[in-house]
């Protein structure tokens, strides 16, 4: 994989900012976007900008055929069965906020459980605590390991019988924990419940084929994995999406519509009512073919290499606390001993050097941790070896900064 | 932007009240409570109150934060102690005004260490953890 080459498809990396390069760690939060997708959505609006399944005319074929053409190539990144199985949605948390909305609501009842993990993102945790509210369920943890990882016997012991639902993130956006989903969804399947994945930080990152990890949801986003913000993918299963009553009513959705009744359209229009993110979808389609391209499996093991490299990097470096088990996605969460985690990221901000510093949308994981808030470095194809000498230059210079400079 | 630069926002008095805040703890017997917490980052501060004809007799303030929030938390408790309420709210809102990147006059204000956070005007991301003492501040009285 020749990173140079791939980093000048993407135009902003190539600035200063506060005087010095930019060097980007921010892609758990959002990645960058190639020219292709940005060309992509721009050619869309300068040349087919239509509304989707209505117009007779040209423009209107040219802009669904482009619409749901990026639907098939979601299919086949995910390895779906059927277009009809791919719902577009405005992000990882619309989708997860729609199965929690329309299945959990319509399937749960008092006595039943949903079952999650303390590492999920809010958008995984929020969704079923309502959920659970609404229809009298428990919501129950699986323990985490002290290294931020949980277990298959953990598992089977919070899922039983009175499970219907299973709720897991595929890879943690704190801890970087990469989670045993065909294993966790076999369990929850022996146990009657289905399975969701938040795929907010695996789809960008790893493979995933949905047919094989037999999982019943998987949501991710858009704008992590090079595409648009604003677009994002529900699959589910048939069987389940069938079944599921749509959470949005109006236009595009409908069969037909009487005074005092409709009915829905098929799959998968019955789940996206009103006009839809056509461009963010075209730039999602755009995104994918760029990482088939490049290659899922040599994005993997770049990443991995920059996760390794990383963290032998940053245990140089004195009072470090990295966070989360050894074996990790690319990407790392630390803390520098008596410096806060904003003073951490505002110094490295000011040599050019984006991180994201908080609780991470995970405030039950920083509870868990036992901090109010962490640094985090996360890399996605573009970054390279460089990225992270310069990350471990300006922790230092953090450090000299907090240091000796005020002692 | 270079370290150097840092120092407009990191000023040596603001790291004082960071290293050794001034009124950190809690107040023994009767005072009024204020939680608030800055959602976007984690910051969170506990404010407790002793106001008595319309005079704050004293405040204290417990939290978690980086060094921005904390010292401001530390500088505002040190502020409005022994002044009016109504003197303390004015100081917020020249305090405001001072985030924006307003001129404040310090005729009515002797803002004293405070002004030392006017560079922080220059940091949009961080102008959130300087106000959030003033906030849970302005929050207690008004409920008071």
């Amino acid at each position: 994989m020749d990173v140079s080459a791939i980093k000048e498809q993407f135009p902003i990396l190539n600035q200063e900012v506060n005087g010095h390069p930019l060097v980007y760690l921010d892609s758990s939060a959002t990645s960058q976007k190639p020219v292709s997708v940005i060309e992509a959505v721009n050619n869309y609006y300068r040349e087919d900008n239509s509304n989707v399944h209505r117009g007779v005319h040209t423009l209107g074929t040219r802009a669904t055929d482009k619409y749901e053409g990026a639907r098939e190539k979601v299919r086949g990144f995910i390895h779906a069965e059927s277009t009809a199985e791919i719902i577009f949605s405005r992000g990882t948390t619309t989708a997860i906020n729609t199965v929690a909305s329309s299945y959990a609501r319509a399937n749960l009842t008092a006595g039943d459980e949903i079952v999650i993990t303390p590492m999920e993102h809010h958008s995984n945790i929020i969704p079923w605590q309502q959920a659970a509210k609404a229809t009298g369920a428990t919501l129950k943890y699986i323990p985490l390991q002290a290294d931020g990882t949980i277990t298959l016997e953990d598992v089977r012991a919070t899922v039983t019988d009175n499970t219907k639902i299973v709720a897991v993130t595929h890879v943690s956006n704190v801890l970087g924990t990469v989670n045993p989903i065909k294993e966790i969804a076999k369990i929850a399947h022996e146990n009657g419940a289905v399975i969701l994945v938040d795929g907010a930080q695996g789809a960008p990152h790893i493979k995933v084929d949905v047919t094989d990890l037999d999982c019943d949801f998987y949501t991710f986003s858009g704008h992590k994995m090079c595409g648009p913000t604003g677009i994002g993918v529900l699959y589910g299963k048939r069987e389940h999406l069938e079944n599921m009553e749509p959470v949005e009513f109006g236009g595009e959705m409908i069969d037909f519509v009487n005074l005092y009744d409709s009915t829905w359209k098929e799959l998968p229009w019955k789940f996206e009512g009103g006009t839809p993110i056509i461009a963010g979808a075209i730039g999602l389609g755009a995104a994918i073919d760029f990482l088939l391209e490049v290659g899922q499996d040599n994005i993997l093991e770049h990443e991995q290499k920059l996760a390794d490299y990383a963290m032998e990097q940053l245990r140089t470096i004195d009072g470090m606390t990295i966070y989360g088990p050894e074996k990790r996605a690319g990407l790392v969460t630390f803390n520098l001993d008596d410096v806060h985690p904003h003073d951490t990221a505002t110094v490295l901000d000011s040599f050019g050097i984006a991180v994201r510093a908080g609780h991470h949308c995970a405030q039950p994981l920083m509870k868990w941790l036992e901090v109010s808030a962490t640094a985090r470095a996360s890399f996605y194809l573009y970054n390279t070896n460089e990225d992270i000498d310069s990350l471990v230059d300006g922790l230092l210079k953090t450090k000299e900064y907090f240091g000796n400079g005020f002692k | 932007m270079a370290l150097n630069n840092l120092d407009t926002l990191y000023r040596q008095v603001i790291m004082d009240h960071y290293k050794n805040p001034k009124n950190r703890g809690n107040i023994d017997g009767d005072a009024m409570t204020i939680d608030m917490n800055n959602p976007t980052c984690g910051d969170r501060i506990q404010l407790q109150m002793q106001v008595e004809d319309g005079i704050v007799k004293d405040a204290k303030f417990d939290g978690e934060g980086c060094s921005i929030s904390m010292s401001s938390a530390s500088m505002m408790t040190q502020a409005i102690k022994g002044k009016k309420v109504e003197d303390a709210v004015k100081m917020s809102h020249a305090f405001s005004d001072m985030m924006l990147g307003k001129d404040i006059d310090t005729e009515e204000f002797d803002l004293e260490d405070i002004e030392a956070l006017q560079g922080v005007s220059k940091f949009p991301a961080r102008i959130k953890c300087a106000t959030l003492a003033w906030k849970a501040m302005e929050k207690g009285v008004n409920e008071d």
